[in-house]
């Protein structure tokens, strides 16, 4: 465990000297606020859409860093070669994955809780309330989609061999999840056989991103989720996440280096 | 070739330094400043033959003052039937039916209801609020439902409404041909936020899109009548609606376009306004006027009938000595 923590800390002091984090929050941080600035109909309480704008943001800021740090760590390391001296130290390709999805896991997280907190500056000083409990429920649940993501993201890097194909098509199955994923057993009663069945069955066996995506409840104010709810959903996302990385592992073990 | 030993351009073995005798890959190398300004002067004289072609060009956007215009052109329209549907999804908290789902009936959103007349805000309450979610149909279904508004609610307290306000305003920058987008800010800016100048204002601005629309005349002239109580500028308003009204009808008519014709609702709503305001100013004709041609129009005939013999009871009244 402490070689697969090292190696964590050395992704995230990677994490924190790249600059695409900093900028993916100036940018958000800008637009929000000038989007902010808009004054509709001369009255200032008007917030929802601002909210709603600055967690869209937000999203696609986590999904992106995630995303594209995720993809380009195990290639990375192929690529200039350290991968040998790191394996010699001696440490297990288990604890090596390990260890690099904890470090981005890790660092998403606390990119994620200085998002949160612009987005709670932001959404407190117009409506001037703080459901710290609300946005605590939406960040962890957004935070353990990120671990879903990061895995499915490791496992990528071992299957596809150039990091820009792994990004694409990781971000395109994530977001097909997220669009399409809630809504598959409504298009499956629509279809024949065959079709039905292998639609059925690529809905439960998918992992349902969707139900990390609480946005709406926050923009719309509305009451907290169960904690029994909310706690079933962290294991339902941390089991998908375990198996990403377990499918990673078995790949990786057996796979050139050279 | 050695240029840096012989200096700027090479010399041919009889000593002389002459630039035809290059081939066009030393050209590149001896000056790649020269072959930059060429290709300039290239993109500069294609820029300056095209321009005034597509300054003529009916198809360009350049003529529009509009960004927005500008950058998506006529795909406007769509992103403003979204922006209005994002304003109904926010008056329902976030409960709206994406497109794999279906609404149960095609009755209009409660936000547009609620624009219209107050008195069939009333029937909302009473219906079956199911809305367009079925029963759960397996475990991921109803486990997902904890993450997303699942129970129907209407922006109905504390001013809430105001936050359907910027989609509305974004879908008539979009689409200012949209006469609905402008009626239904307005009724929810004067009755429920208070700010009939910003009605009133929104209203003046669809009317300088939609000179023709009997809705916004009739919705300015609810303005004067109720906000305003200014019955002499609403009576104007309303028979400037009330023509509006028939021109399009005649207009529907001549052109034998069913599409085209006008809403029998809005006509009924600008004859009642007019007969229960003359009746209220002690034009009794007029009211009685206004009342007979709501007569032929109303599903409530018989009630109307009713009410049209009080008033000429009224009338008789007023002229016994």
């Amino acid at each position: 465990m402490n070689n697969a923590l090292a190696v964590a800390g050395i992704v995230i002091k990677e994490m924190y000297r790249r600059k695409d984090f900093y900028v993916l929050f100036i940018l958000t941080a800008l637009i929000t606020m000038v989007m902010g600035s808009f004054k509709f109909f001369h009255d200032d309480k008007i917030v929802r859409y601002l909210k709603e704008i600055c967690l869209l943001l937000i999203w696609i800021s986590s999904l992106v860093v995630a995303i594209t740090t995720g993809a380009r760590q195990l290639p990375a390391e192929k690529e200039f070669r350290t991968i040998f001296p790191l394996l010699a130290k001696p440490i297990t390709r288990g604890q090596l994955i390990l260890g690099k999805f904890f470090g981005c896991w890790l660092a998403c997280g606390l990119a994620l809780v200085l998002f949160y907190l612009f987005f709670g500056i932001i959404s407190g000083a117009h409506e001037h309330q703080w459901p710290v409990l609300n946005y605590f429920q939406a960040l962890w649940l957004h935070w353990i989609f990120l671990a879903v993501v990061l895995a499915l993201v490791l496992l990528g890097s071992v299957v596809f061999t150039a990091v820009s194909s792994n990004a694409t098509i990781s971000f395109i199955i994530i977001a097909g999840i997220l669009f399409v994923g809630r809504h598959l057993n409504q298009v499956a009663l629509h279809l024949s056989e065959p079709a039905q069945s292998i639609v059925y069955a690529i809905y439960f066996a998918i992992p349902h991103l969707e139900f990390y995506d609480v946005r709406d409840l926050i923009i719309h104010n509305l009451p907290l989720i169960r904690w029994s709810v909310f706690g079933l959903a962290t294991l339902y996302g941390m089991a998908y996440a375990v198996f990403f990385l377990y499918a990673t592992w078995l790949i990786f073990r057996r796979k050139s280096l050279n | 070739m050695d240029t840096k030993s012989e200096g700027r351009y090479p010399k041919s073995e009889d000593g002389r330094t002459w630039i035809s005798g290059l081939r066009s890959s030393d050209l590149a190398m001896c000056s790649p400043l020269l072959v930059l300004s060429l290709l300039f002067a290239l993109c500069l004289s294609f820029g300056s033959t095209l321009e005034p072609w597509r300054q003529n060009w009916s198809g360009g956007r350049n003529k529009s003052a509009n960004v927005l215009n500008v950058l998506i052109g006529d795909s406007r329209a769509l992103f403003a039937n979204h922006f209005f549907a994002r304003a109904d999804a926010y008056f329902h908290s976030g409960y709206y039916p994406s497109i794999f789902d279906t609404r149960k009936t095609e009755e209009p959103s409660h936000m547009i209801n609620g624009a219209g007349e107050e008195g069939r805000e009333e029937e909302h309450h009473d219906e079956n609020e199911n809305g367009f979610l079925a029963a759960p149909k397996d475990w991921i279904d109803r486990f997902g439902r904890n993450f997303f508004p699942s129970h129907h609610s209407h922006l109905e307290k504390n001013g809430d409404e105001r936050e359907i306000l910027p989609w509305l305003r974004l879908s008539a920058e979009l689409d200012p041909q949209r006469v609905e987008t402008y009626t239904i800010a307005s009724y929810w800016l004067r009755s429920r936020l208070g700010k009939v100048d910003e009605a009133e204002q929104f209203l003046r601005e669809g009317l300088r899109a939609n000179p023709d629309s009997y809705e916004i005349y009739f919705e300015l002239g609810r303005i004067y009548d109720e906000n305003r109580r200014d019955a002499k500028m609403a009576r104007n308003l309303w028979e400037v609606a009330l023509r509006k009204w028939e021109a399009q009808l005649r207009k529907s008519e001549a052109e034998n376009n069913p599409a085209g014709k006008p809403n029998d609702l809005v006509y009924e709503g600008i004859v009642a306004r007019l007969a229960k305001l003359e009746e209220a100013q002690e034009n009794f004709p007029q009211a009685l006027r206004y009342l007979k041609l709501l007569k032929e129009k109303s599903p409530a005939a018989a009630q109307i009938q009713k009410q049209i013999d009080e008033l000429e009871q009224k009338v008789k009244g007023h002229s016994a000595p």
